[in-house]
C-alpha cells in the first residue's frame, strides 16, 4: 500500500470538503448574501452621505465579514459529527490536527474567499478609493483565514449543543477583535497617508500564530466534545 | 512526618476545610470593608482636581484589579483541571467565573459613574474601558459554555480549553486595543501624575484586601455548593449532618 503523507491527507480533506460544499451550493451563497446584505444595511441606517460612508467603509465591511463567517462556522463539523464521519476521522492513524487544518482551509475557501472577492464591489458602493480597496483586500486575505481558524475552536467546543450558533458567536467574537482592529487599521492608515506595513505585518503574525496553534487546540476541543 | 500535600485536593476533604475557612474570610472582609470605607469617606482628603468624585476609585480600582487577576487564576485552575484531571480544579474554575464577571461589571459600572462628571461622558472608547468590556465578554462566554453543556465532565474540559485560549489571547487583545486607541483617538485621559495622599493609599489598599477576602469567601462558598451538587449521589454527601437529617425527614 502506498505511503500516505501528511500533504496527501491535507489535500484529500480539502478536496472532500470542497466537493461536499459544491454539492450544497446554497450554503455558500447564503453566507455571501448575508455579507452583502449586512453591508448594504449600514448606508440605510446611517444615511447616504458619501464622506461618512467612506470613513465607515472598512469597519462596516470587516464587521460584516466577521458576522458572515460566524454564520457558516456552525457547519464546519456538524455534518461530519451527525453522520459519524468525524468519529472515523478521530480513529484514523493520521494526525487529527492535519485533518482539522484541512477542514479549516476548505471552510475558508468556501466562506472566506468569496467574501474577499465580493469586498471590492461593496467597497465601490461605499465610495472607497482604489488604494483603500486594495489594502482592504490584502487585509481580508490575511484576516479571514484567522477567523476560520479561531472560529473552528469555538465550533469544536460547541459541537452538538442546543443553541450552538449563538453560543459560538459569544465565544469567538471577542477572540477575533485583534483581527478586526488591525484589518480596519490598515485601511484607515492608507486613507490618512500613513504606512500600512505595521498593521499588515501584525495580521500576518497573527495568521502564522493561528496556523501553528489553532489546529492542535481544535483537535483537543474535538476530543473533549466527542469523548 | 510526611505531609500529604494532596489531602485537600479531594472534594471530600476540601468541602470541610472550605466550610471552616469561609467564616474567617467573610469576617475579615467585612471588617476591612468597614475600615476601608471609613478611611475612604472620612479620613482621605478631597482631591484637588477631581473633588469628591475620586472616592469612587476606592471600589473601582480594586474591582478592576480583581477582575483581571481572577481571570488568570480561573485559567490557571482550568489548566490544572485539564492537565491533571483533578475534579476540584475544574470546580474552582467554574466557581471563580461569576465572581470575576461581577467584579468586571462593577469596574465598568463605577467607571461609568466616575466618567460622567470627570470626562462628561458615561462611556469613552478608551483602551482600558474597551479591554475591560472584552474581559467581561470572555467571562460570560466561559459561563455560557459551561452552562450549555449538560455533562459536567465535558463542560469542565470544554470551558477549561476556552479559558486557556482566552488567557493566551488576552495580551494580544489588550495590546491591539491599546494600539487601536492610540492610533486613532489621540491622547487619552489618564491619571494625573501626582503622588497619592497617604490616607488615599491606605483606603485603596484596605479596600483591595477586603475585595480579595470577599472574593475568596464567595468562591469557597460557591465551590462547596458545586461539590454538593456534583457529588450528591455519593455516600459521604448523604452522611453529612444537615443532609442526613433532611433525608430522614423525607422518609
Amino acid at each position: 500500500m502506498k505511503k500516505f503523507t501528511m500533504l496527501d491527507l491535507l489535500v484529500l480533506v480539502i478536496r472532500r470538503d470542497l466537493v461536499l460544499a459544491m454539492r450544497r451550493r446554497a450554503d455558500v451563497f447564503t453566507t455571501l448574501i448575508f455579507f452583502v446584505m449586512v453591508a448594504s444595511l449600514f448606508p440605510l441606517g446611517v444615511g447616504p452621505e458619501p464622506d461618512m460612508l467612506r470613513k465607515m467603509a472598512a469597519g462596516v465591511l470587516w464587521v460584516a465579514a466577521l458576522l458572515a463567517s460566524m454564520l457558516s462556522l456552525g457547519r464546519l463539523f456538524s455534518a461530519d459529527y451527525l453522520d459519524g464521519t468525524l468519529e472515523q476521522m478521530m480513529l484514523a492513524p493520521q494526525s487529527l490536527s492535519i485533518l482539522v487544518l484541512g477542514k479549516m482551509t476548505a471552510h475558508w475557501m468556501v466562506s472566506g474567499l468569496p467574501l474577499v472577492l465580493m469586498a471590492p464591489v461593496l467597497g465601490l458602493q461605499f465610495d472607497m478609493s482604489a488604494q483603500a480597496i486594495g489594502v482592504l483586500i490584502i487585509g481580508l486575505l490575511l484576516g479571514t483565514p484567522i477567523l476560520s481558524m479561531v472560529g473552528a475552536i469555538g465550533a469544536a467546543l460547541t459541537l452538538g449543543l442546543r443553541g450552538g450558533g449563538v453560543l459560538l458567536s459569544l465565544l469567538v467574537l471577542p477572540l477575533c477583535i485583534p483581527v478586526l482592529i488591525f484589518g480596519t487599521g490598515a485601511v484607515e492608515a492608507v486613507s490618512s497617508g500613513l504606512s500600512i506595513a505595521s498593521h499588515l505585518s501584525l495580521l500576518g503574525a497573527l495568521l502564522v500564530l493561528a496556523l501553528v496553534f489553532t489546529p492542535w487546540v481544535t483537535a483537543q476541543a474535538l476530543r473533549i466534545s466527542m469523548e | 512526618m510526611a505531609i500529604n500535600w494532596f489531602k485537600y485536593s479531594a472534594p471530600t476533604t476540601f468541602y470541610g476545610l472550605a466550610g471552616k475557612m469561609i467564616p474567617w474570610f467573610a469576617f475579615f472582609a467585612a471588617i476591612l470593608f468597614a475600615i476601608g470605607l471609613y478611611i475612604g469617606f472620612f479620613v482621605a482628603p478631597m482631591d484637588a482636581q477631581q473633588g469628591e468624585f475620586y472616592r469612587i476609585m476606592f471600589i473601582h480600582v480594586p474591582a478592576s484589579i480583581l477582575s483581571m487577576f481572577l481571570y488568570l487564576i480561573m485559567a490557571g485552575y482550568a489548566a490544572l483541571g485539564l492537565i491533571f484531571n483533578t475534579r476540584l480544579s475544574a470546580m474552582m474554575a467554574s466557581a471563580i467565573a461569576p465572581t470575576g464577571a461581577l467584579f468586571a461589571l462593577i469596574s465598568l459600572w463605577t467607571g461609568a459613574l466616575w466618567g460622567k462628571p470627570m470626562w462628561g461622558a458615561w462611556w469613552l472608547w478608551d483602551a482600558r474601558l474597551t479591554s475591560e468590556l472584552i474581559l467581561l465578554f470572555l467571562y460570560l462566554g466561559f459561563i455560557a459554555l459551561h452552562a450549555s453543556i449538560e455533562d459536567p465532565r465535558r463542560a469542565d474540559r470544554a470551558a477549561a480549553l476556552l479559558a486557556i485560549v482566552g488567557s493566551v489571547n488576552v495580551p494580544i487583545i489588550y495590546f491591539s486595543v491599546t494600539w487601536w486607541n492610540t492610533l486613532h483617538q489621540g491622547s487619552t485621559i489618564k491619571f494625573s501624575g501626582t503622588s497619592m495622599h497617604i490616607a488615599m493609599q491606605q483606603a485603596m489598599f484596605t479596600m483591595l484586601a477586603a475585595c480579595w477576602l470577599y472574593a475568596i469567601a464567595v468562591v469557597l462558598a460557591r465551590v462547596r455548593s458545586i461539590i454538593l451538587e456534583r457529588e450528591r449521589n455519593t455516600a459521604w454527601v448523604t452522611q453529612l449532618p444537615g443532609i442526613a437529617d433532611l433525608s430522614e425527614v423525607k422518609q
